[in-house]
């Protein structure tokens, strides 16, 4: 009793503070701020192995949450390769065997060219309110920057990361520093975010670094999102599978 | 004197045939169940070290420390060089590379599109340099189950299990999908070659087998290998030589400071091996000493009782004027001819037996497939080993329990009184 008259008073002090924002609407603008109708992406990965680090140029183009096309613009020995996302399938083509794969099962669970994204990472681009129950914890200034702290806990099945915690900027509505959790609650990955930068009237960052917390000595992976458009019309044969063979 | 002995034990059989008759039939179980029992022992370590551990193992200190991930982005670089230092430095083994990856195995139906995907845990071993034993250590000619061993870097064996799992037969293409030694992103398509069953229960389930050259290319490991596998020539693990290598290796050879520097490991640094090694060399000591005592017993007691029933003999012998001391000695040379007889015909069958063992093996395929859950790789046959101890082990039950129980008995000798021998021969 004294616990929840103590969460309610907290959580009524927060939202004074937060110009009477309720915790779904803060994940609402947050996912407005990251998901767009359609986008088409081209960004540079740089993955920091333990002996050199490789950076992977691609291309990107996105609609909803359901279509996604990404074809690997270099080094060579990733030039070609590309990916289609429909729905939960992905395929990938590769050059030099000149095969279309379904990665599907315990695959998706691996890392993506080599980096601390893996798959699931890449596809599951749902909005956070549809799969997560918000819990306000607190407030913390980063930077002299104001931030909530909200641990996002899932309520669907089946997702990734059972329980996240995020540290989303009060301007921007954007998750600046997130962890994201098994459902034992072991740290799995951790991810940040920088460059904030506002395009088509949204802010969005211009580098992630993402890091497997799994990884002994990881260095993370950083992606760098060199341009970014949102809302364009893409034609619906990009998402083709014949198109990853062309 | 040792002719005239030998013509006497020849001319009356029963001092001679059924005494020899029973140490060679002695000595040879001695002699077979010390081989088997030390064979058995060498059979269950060989088998993790074919597939998981060598008798030495080389790999870089950060990959030992992350080896379960099978961390290629950490492997040994310039893999021949070190294998070249290795033959030079230590003959007493013969060195060859491997390298272990997982990713995914997909099978294609006839449009190229996937038909069926499975995890796989790929070996690439060394299948086509001159002189190379991996054909032969993992008994490939007898494990295969249809097809043929690979002659091209892009064939591939898979066993027989992920073979059935994934619908795949002997002549398809299958692309592997996978990471390459820079953690890039990397499909290699393998041609099934044949199909294999290690005959090790699970172990073998999601294997492929390929030449390390094909490994190589799709995995971008040039001259790269996950590890360096030593094997002592003959196969048999001595753990002593082997641990006391590792630690010189370690000494000279490995930098603490370095993690990309090699480490060596010794078969009994594995998960639990250790254990293994030290209960097998104890189990081993002793189910051999009981074996042998009980042996040693039966012969003691045996020439106890051949010295008891030529009581008249000997006093016979005394009555007529031969000396204690020369009599006794007449016995104990007679027990060392018969002994020494028994021995090498005993130690002769008995190395022979063994041997047939060790190139055949005893089957134990079934029993074994039920019992292979454990981290340990289990054999299914079962072989003995002769070692250089089986030439001699036969003669301590044979020649030295056999001379010690009839000079046990013959003490006896010095205890007769003359005036009794009459009395007694009228009796």
């Amino acid at each position: 009793m004294i616990f929840k008259a103590f969460i309610i008073t907290s959580f009524s002090l927060l939202l004074g503070q937060s110009n009477e924002l309720t915790v779904q609407e803060i994940i609402t603008a947050m996912d407005d701020n990251l998901n767009a109708k359609s986008r088409v992406m081209t960004s540079k990965m740089i993955v920091h192995g333990r002996r050199s680090s490789r950076t992977i140029e691609s291309k990107n183009w996105v609609i909803g949450i359901n279509q996604a096309f990404t074809e690997y613009l270099s080094p060579p020995r990733e030039a070609g390769t590309k990916m289609l996302k429909l729905e939960d399938k992905l395929w990938t083509y590769s050059p030099q065997t000149d095969r279309v794969i379904q990665i599907s099962g315990h695959m998706l669970r691996q890392s993506v060219m080599g980096s601390d994204m893996s798959y699931n990472d890449m596809m599951e681009d749902r909005p956070l309110l549809e799969l997560y129950e918000a819990i306000l914890e607190g407030s913390v200034i980063i930077d002299g920057r104001d931030h909530w702290i909200m641990l996002l806990k899932a309520k669907v099945k089946g997702l990734s990361y059972p329980q996240r915690r995020s540290w989303i900027d009060k301007e921007y509505f954007l998750p600046m520093k997130e962890e994201l959790y098994a459902k034992s609650g072991k740290l799995l990955k951790t991810a940040t975010m920088d460059g904030i930068k506002k395009i088509q009237g949204r802010w969005f960052p211009s580098r992630y670094l993402f890091k497997d917390e799994l990884k002994r000595n990881s260095k993370g992976t950083e992606w760098h999102i060199d341009d970014i458009q949102f809302d364009v019309n893409i034609p619906d044969k990009r998402f083709s599978k014949s198109n990853l063979r062309k | 004197m040792i002719k005239f002995l030998t013509k006497g034990l020849l001319r009356d059989r029963t001092r001679s045939f059924f005494p020899v008759l029973v140490i060679t039939i002695s000595v040879a179980i001695v002699v077979f169940a010390s081989g088997f029992m030390a064979g058995t022992m060498n059979s269950l370590l060989l088998d993790t070290a074919v597939i998981l551990s060598g008798h030495e193992k080389i790999v870089t200190r950060a990959y030992h420390e992350e080896s379960m991930l099978m961390p290629n982005d950490l492997a040994l670089l310039d893999a021949d060089k070190l294998i070249d230092k290795l033959e030079k430095e230590h003959p007493e083994f013969f060195w060859t590379p491997r390298i272990t990856f997982a990713g995914l195995l997909d099978v294609p139906d006839e449009k190229g599109e996937t038909k069926s995907q499975g995890p796989v845990i790929g070996m690439g071993i060394d299948f086509f340099s001159e002189g190379s034993r991996q054909v032969e250590i993992w008994e490939l000619e007898r494990n295969l189950v249809s097809g043929t061993l690979p002659v091209k870097k892009n064939d591939a064996l898979i066993s027989s299990k992920l073979a059935d799992k994934l619908n795949i037969l002997v002549g398809e293409k299958v692309t592997f999908v996978g990471s390459t030694m820079d953690n890039a992103f990397t499909t290699y398509n393998y041609n099934i070659v044949g199909t294999f069953n290690l005959r090790k229960g699970q172990t073998d389930r999601q294997m492929m087998l390929v030449d390390i050259s094909g490994a190589r290319e799709a995995l971008d490991m040039d001259n790269a290998a996950s590890a360096i596998f030593g094997f002592m020539h003959n196969l048999f693990y001595d753990d002593a030589a082997v641990v006391a290598l590792r630690t010189n290796y370690n000494k000279i050879e490995s930098d603490s400071l370095d993690i990309f520097s090699p480490f060596m490991l010794a078969l009994r640094d594995g998960n639990q091996m250790g254990t293994m090694v030290d209960m097998s060399n104890a189990m081993l000591a002793i189910m051999g000493s009981v074996f042998l005592v009980i042996v040693m017993v039966v012969l003691w007691n045996m020439g106890l009782m051949n010295g008891l029933r030529r009581y008249g003999e000997v006093g016979l012998r005394l009555a007529i004027g031969e000396p204690k001391g020369h009599v006794y000695r007449s016995l104990i040379t007679e027990a060392l001819i018969i002994g020494l007889f028994g021995t090498i015909i005993g130690t002769g069958l008995g190395l022979s037996i063994t041997y047939y063992v060790q190139e055949n093996g005893i089957d134990y395929t079934k029993g074994m497939e039920a019992l292979s859950n454990s981290s340990m790789v289990m054999p299914n046959i079962f072989y003995a080993q002769v070692t250089p101890d089986l030439l001699y082990i036969g003669f301590f039950p044979g020649v030295l329990a056999t001379v010690f129980g009839t000079m046990l008995a013959g003490l006896a000798i010095y205890k007769r009184e003359m005036s009794q021998l009459f009395k007694e021969l009228e009796t």
